[in-house]
């Protein structure tokens, strides 16, 4: 309580952000419940790792999208063609800005970090992958950076191997590091930040070790990117995926940032137009990159929105954006740790704002049920990561996950809340 | 919407004390069941006499404040009772979770009322119903040893 506290007192969330400013500009934030005793509930929403709400300067720039700019992109010699060609196009520039990518060519938008995944797996995994050969991953994957792998393998008879966890601290067990990564192994692919305990595993190292065997890694950014600084030529990673929605952009857009060299002698992932270049009845040759993988008519109005997702982020800044998270995540943990028989899935030092957690014996899904009644929007499950739930030995866990505009007094009332549902549970009082 | 329509005292007594939970005897007839989506486990054992009466019933696993309730109440219900009844009691159940029949069906079934204020809860129908799907293949896999 006492550290809580003083976390709390030890900065003013003023000097860091304009909290006031934000949740005005997300209409949603507004919203309230009718509760059964006749009150208004506001809505606090925790679920921010499965996805986030939007600003009005997002959906301002989709619907003016729709208004002034709509045709379909590239080789239109009309006036709202070369108006969608430009604006598509510099969001693809905005997010290479974002990323700090060394080439706008190395941007490919997908519908989300789930398709840019199974684009490497498919692509470059189809080309490169051989009988034996295996493939490293981690135990904590969300699935989407698991399956497409598995589907690979299968298909490959390659071997998947896994960077076990630590149970329930949630960090990676680095000691049989060395050992995985050897002689068949083709890639490493990895989460940034895990979805279940928040952990930002130390990729910087992973990626160092697995190059000086040659090896490519591909990094799952999808809880990474919207939350943390992201600089992909400091990392150094080859690959890079991840989604609009978590950050504050609209659904179905997802981006792949892949180095130039792997994108160039990759396959294509889909064929249809735009993909190609030259076209015969029976062949055709590839369009360069990054359009050899966008088939068919790209969603322009989701990659706009995410350009102006992160026009948003950038104009509060990312490290603030990082630091008021992480003063949260610290004052929530302390919190509720002072609650009896609670339980975090999640205790490395570097994490984010996804916490996991068990109360008691109560079900994840009575805690939610109960938090709901309240306005507050937390997830219960298994996270799309049943392997990592197997390994704790449960099959579920609560989950609150915060952003930046979420508040510390949300927190007290989430804390308030967790308190009353183990009493109406039936855990003392 | 009113949590404690949900939760009513009776789903929360037998979830804090739920009945015939352990080991079912060696003659019964066993079904294990998932819930993917929750993770709720169930695995119901009952032994039926060869006049069609439901002589035990026991049930083991977890789950939720619904699902741990409902099964416990499931096994209240049917005990004692012949197959046939037992059949009627789980069509009601089921249609009225699906919202096929009035909710007020489930007045005539003891404490199965209380799962009447699932039905303005959709997610959760597949908690309350998980037990219920239990005993209805083991119905089917008793009558098919038959």
């Amino acid at each position: 309580m006492h550290i809580a506290t003083a976390e709390k007192k030890s900065f003013k969330v003023s000097d860091l952000i304009d909290i006031d400013k934000i949740r005005n500009d997300f209409p949603i934030l507004q919203e309230t419940f009718l509760s059964a005793k006749g009150s208004y509930k506001q809505l606090i929403y925790f679920d921010n790792a499965a996805s986030t709400q939007k600003p009005r300067q997002v959906l301002d720039a989709i619907r003016f999208y729709y208004e002034h700019q709509n045709a379909n992109v590239h080789r239109a010699i009309h006036k709202l063609g070369e108006r969608a060609t430009q604006a598509y196009e510099s969001s693809r520039q905005k997010v290479a800005d974002f990323i700090n990518a060394g080439s706008v060519k190395e941007v490919v938008f997908t519908r989300g970090t789930t398709e840019a995944i199974n684009l490497v797996a498919s692509s470059w995994g189809r080309k490169f992958i051989q009988p034996g050969d295996e493939i490293l991953l981690s135990e904590m994957e969300h699935h989407s950076n698991l399956i497409p792998w598995q589907l690979l393998s299968h298909e490959k008879q390659a071997k998947l191997r896994f960077i076990p966890i630590t149970g329930e601290e949630g960090r990676l067990d680095l000691s049989t590091f060395d050992n995985l990564l050897n002689e068949k192994t083709r890639i490493l692919a990895i989460t940034n930040m895990s979805n279940v305990f928040g952990t930002i595993n130390p990729v910087r190292g992973l990626i160092q070790k697995a190059h000086e065997r040659g090896i490519p890694v591909l990094l799952d950014g999808a809880q990474a990117v919207p939350h943390l600084p992201t600089d992909v030529q400091e990392l150094d990673c080859d690959f890079l995926a991840f989604s609009g929605h978590k950050m504050c952009g609209p659904t179905g857009i997802g981006v792949l940032y892949g180095k130039e060299k792997y994108l160039e002698e990759m396959e294509p992932y889909q064929g249809g137009g735009e993909m190609i270049s030259s076209v015969w009845l029976a062949k055709a040759t590839w369009n360069e990159i990054p359009y050899k993988f966008e088939a068919g008519t790209p969603n322009m109005a989701g990659a706009i929105g995410l350009a102006s997702a992160i026009n948003y982020l950038n104009e509060i800044g990312m490290e603030k954006i990082t630091t008021y998270e992480q003063k949260m995540t610290t004052y929530a943990l302390a919190k509720m740790r002072e609650i009896e028989e609670m339980r975090i899935y999640g205790n490395a030092a570097e994490r984010g704002g996804v916490i996991s957690f068990y109360l008691g014996k109560i079900h994840p899904h009575d805690i939610a049920q109960f938090l709901d009644s309240e306005g507050i929007a937390v997830r219960a499950g298994h996270h799309c990561a049943q392997p990592t739930m197997r390994k704790l030995g449960i099959t579920a866990t609560t989950r609150a996950s915060l952003y930046f505009y979420n508040t510390f007094s949300e927190i007290d009332t989430f804390i308030d809340n967790l308190r009353k549902a183990r009493e109406y549970f039936g855990y003392g009082s | 919407m009113d949590l404690d329509e949900l939760y009513q005292d009776i789903i929360l007594d037998h979830y804090k004390n739920p009945h015939n939970f352990g080991e079912g005897g060696p003659q019964c007839t066993n079904v294990e069941l998932d819930n993917p989506v929750c993770g709720d486990h169930i695995k119901l054992m009952i032994f039926v006499d060869h006049g069609g009466i439901v002589k035990d019933v026991k049930f083991t696993g977890s789950g939720c404040a619904i699902s741990v309730a409902s099964a416990s109440i499931m096994t209240d219900e049917i005990k004692g009772k012949k197959i046939s009844e037992v059949k009627v009691i789980l069509d009601d159940v089921l249609q009225a979770m699906r919202g096929q029949k009035a909710p007020e069906t489930l007045d005539e079934h003891g404490d199965l009322i209380a799962l009447k204020g699932v039905v303005k809860f959709p997610v959760r129908v597949k908690c309350a119903t998980l037990a219920w799907h239990a005993i209805k293949d083991a119905i089917e896999k008793i009558e098919q040893q038959r």
